[in-house]
């Protein structure tokens, strides 16, 4: 028994060493799985306050780039207002739409704290569970596609960003409705390009093309901006293209983003989820 | 002793701001991030017994990887740092000496072994660091450059800030 002791002491620091490292490694073992430890992160209420004040003063460096998109967007906004249409018919007549349901609302939020620079990148925004933010929501940008709702706690929530190994998004081929999944991170860490994955050798995808989501999943409505085709070709005997895309969403300069709430989204999903009888 | 103390905690947060408010958003694409938060473990006095100087380690790594959202492997590299911290002093510094030089800094240890005593400690540091992050080794090139470009950015702003508090022997 003091020999033993002996021994332990002697080689104290191993043991310390052996201790510790394994805590560490259980720690992001368990924190990598499906449920993820979401106490120690950066929507905890201390971390996220501490973000917001540093965010607070760092946004009037931006102030004028994001008063130029926002008053873009304006514009853009401006022109789908039914006062921008020439209308030809001389009679005006009331109409009760009820044809037209509204499944998209949008919740504003700011990005108190972002990264480009990881291999997994995440955004925390100030909006949360009070808000009405879920998990899984889709986030978009004035410009485009951010990613998708990670963690949400009352008062912020992570955002799992488009410049995160783990993330796919559908998008598709505006020009000829060819669809695949976006992804990023695989032999490309560059924050401005992501990579467009099974489309078919013989879909024609020329240089310049618009890349759009393509509304099959319940997270982003159809036709929001993504990017434009920057390189196309073949990878070794593949039968899939290997695109790449230029990003439209400049994510280093991101400072409000909307997120997508999906009224039907429920509906959807328990409509897919029936299995065919058999 | 209470001065020791206190300077040690002035600096542990000190370094946890800088690395959290400032070195995050600086990097070249993904191939150099700093680390400069290391420098709080590698400037622990000698005497620190082991005990302490891994919890304190941990506990380093741990408040880093809340601000990172990536829990664990910070304080996995910080672990390793201080294991390899024990055994290099072992190797080089003279048990006798210890009592007048209280602390491994720059102006006391003179340059050479400073400069060796950052490099190691980087280099293992960041070796883990990154191949956690990866956690795969079918991209081990890339890994590679990145735990060298990493480190070199690394070990300039430790070597920058020690000559900034550079101080001569008080003998």
């Amino acid at each position: 028994m003091r020999n033993l002791w002996l021994f332990l002491s002697k080689y104290n620091a191993f043991f310390f060493f052996i201790i510790f490292f394994s805590i560490s490694i259980v720690l992001f073992v368990r924190n990598n799985s499906f449920q993820r430890a979401s106490v120690l992160n950066s929507s905890n209420q201390i971390v996220g306050k501490a973000y917001e004040t540093t965010n607070y003063l760092k946004s009037y460096l931006n102030l004028a780039v994001v008063n130029d998109s926002l008053a873009a967007e304006n514009a853009r906004l401006r022109g789908e207002m039914k006062s921008a249409f020439y209308s030809d018919s001389i009679v005006k007549r009331e109409i009760v739409d009820t044809i037209q349901h509204q499944q998209y609302s949008y919740i504003v939020g700011e990005v108190v704290n972002n990264s480009i620079h990881h291999k997994d990148n995440t955004i925390t925004i100030n909006r949360g569970r009070k808000h009405g933010i879920k998990k899984g929501m889709g986030v978009i940008s004035p410009t485009g596609v951010v990613g998708l709702v990670l963690n949400v706690s009352d008062n912020y929530s992570t955002v799992q960003s488009l410049l995160h190994s783990d993330t796919r998004i559908s998008a598709c081929i505006k020009e000829n409705n060819a669809f695949g999944s976006l992804t990023w991170g695989e032999e490309n860490y560059d924050p401005m390009v992501a990579l467009l994955k099974d489309i078919p050798n013989h879909v024609k995808v020329t240089k310049g093309q618009h890349i759009i989501t393509s509304g099959y999943s319940t997270r982003f409505p159809k036709g929001i901006a993504i990017g434009r085709v920057r390189r196309t070709g073949v990878k070794g005997g593949e039968s899939f293209l290997n695109i790449e895309v230029q990003l439209s969403t400049d994510f280093s300069t991101l400072q409000y983003v909307y997120v997508v709430n999906n009224l039907l989204a429920a509906e959807q999903e328990q409509v897919e989820a029936i299995q065919p009888a058999k | 002793m209470i001065r020791i103390i206190i300077n040690n905690l002035i600096r542990f947060v000190v370094l946890v701001f800088i690395q959290v408010f400032l070195l995050k958003n600086i990097g070249y694409y993904n191939l150099a991030t700093p680390f400069l938060y290391i420098l709080f473990v590698l400037l622990l006095p000698f005497e620190t017994p082991n005990i302490l100087l891994f919890v304190l380690s941990f506990l380093l790594g741990l408040t880093i990887d809340t601000f990172y959202d990536t829990l664990g492997i910070n304080a996995a590299a910080t672990c390793v740092l201080a294991f390899v911290r024990i055994i290099f002093i072992n190797l080089t510094v003279q048990r006798q000496g210890l009592e007048t030089e209280p602390e491994p800094k720059l102006g006391i240890m003179g340059f050479r072994w400073f400069f060796f005593y950052t490099l190691i400690l980087t280099l293992f540091h960041h070796l883990t660091l990154f191949l956690l992050e990866t956690f795969t080794f079918s991209d081990i090139k890339y890994t590679l450059i990145r735990v060298v470009l990493s480190s070199i950015f690394t070990i300039v702003l430790v070597l920058l800030s020690e000559f900034i508090f550079f101080r001569k022997k008080e003998r």
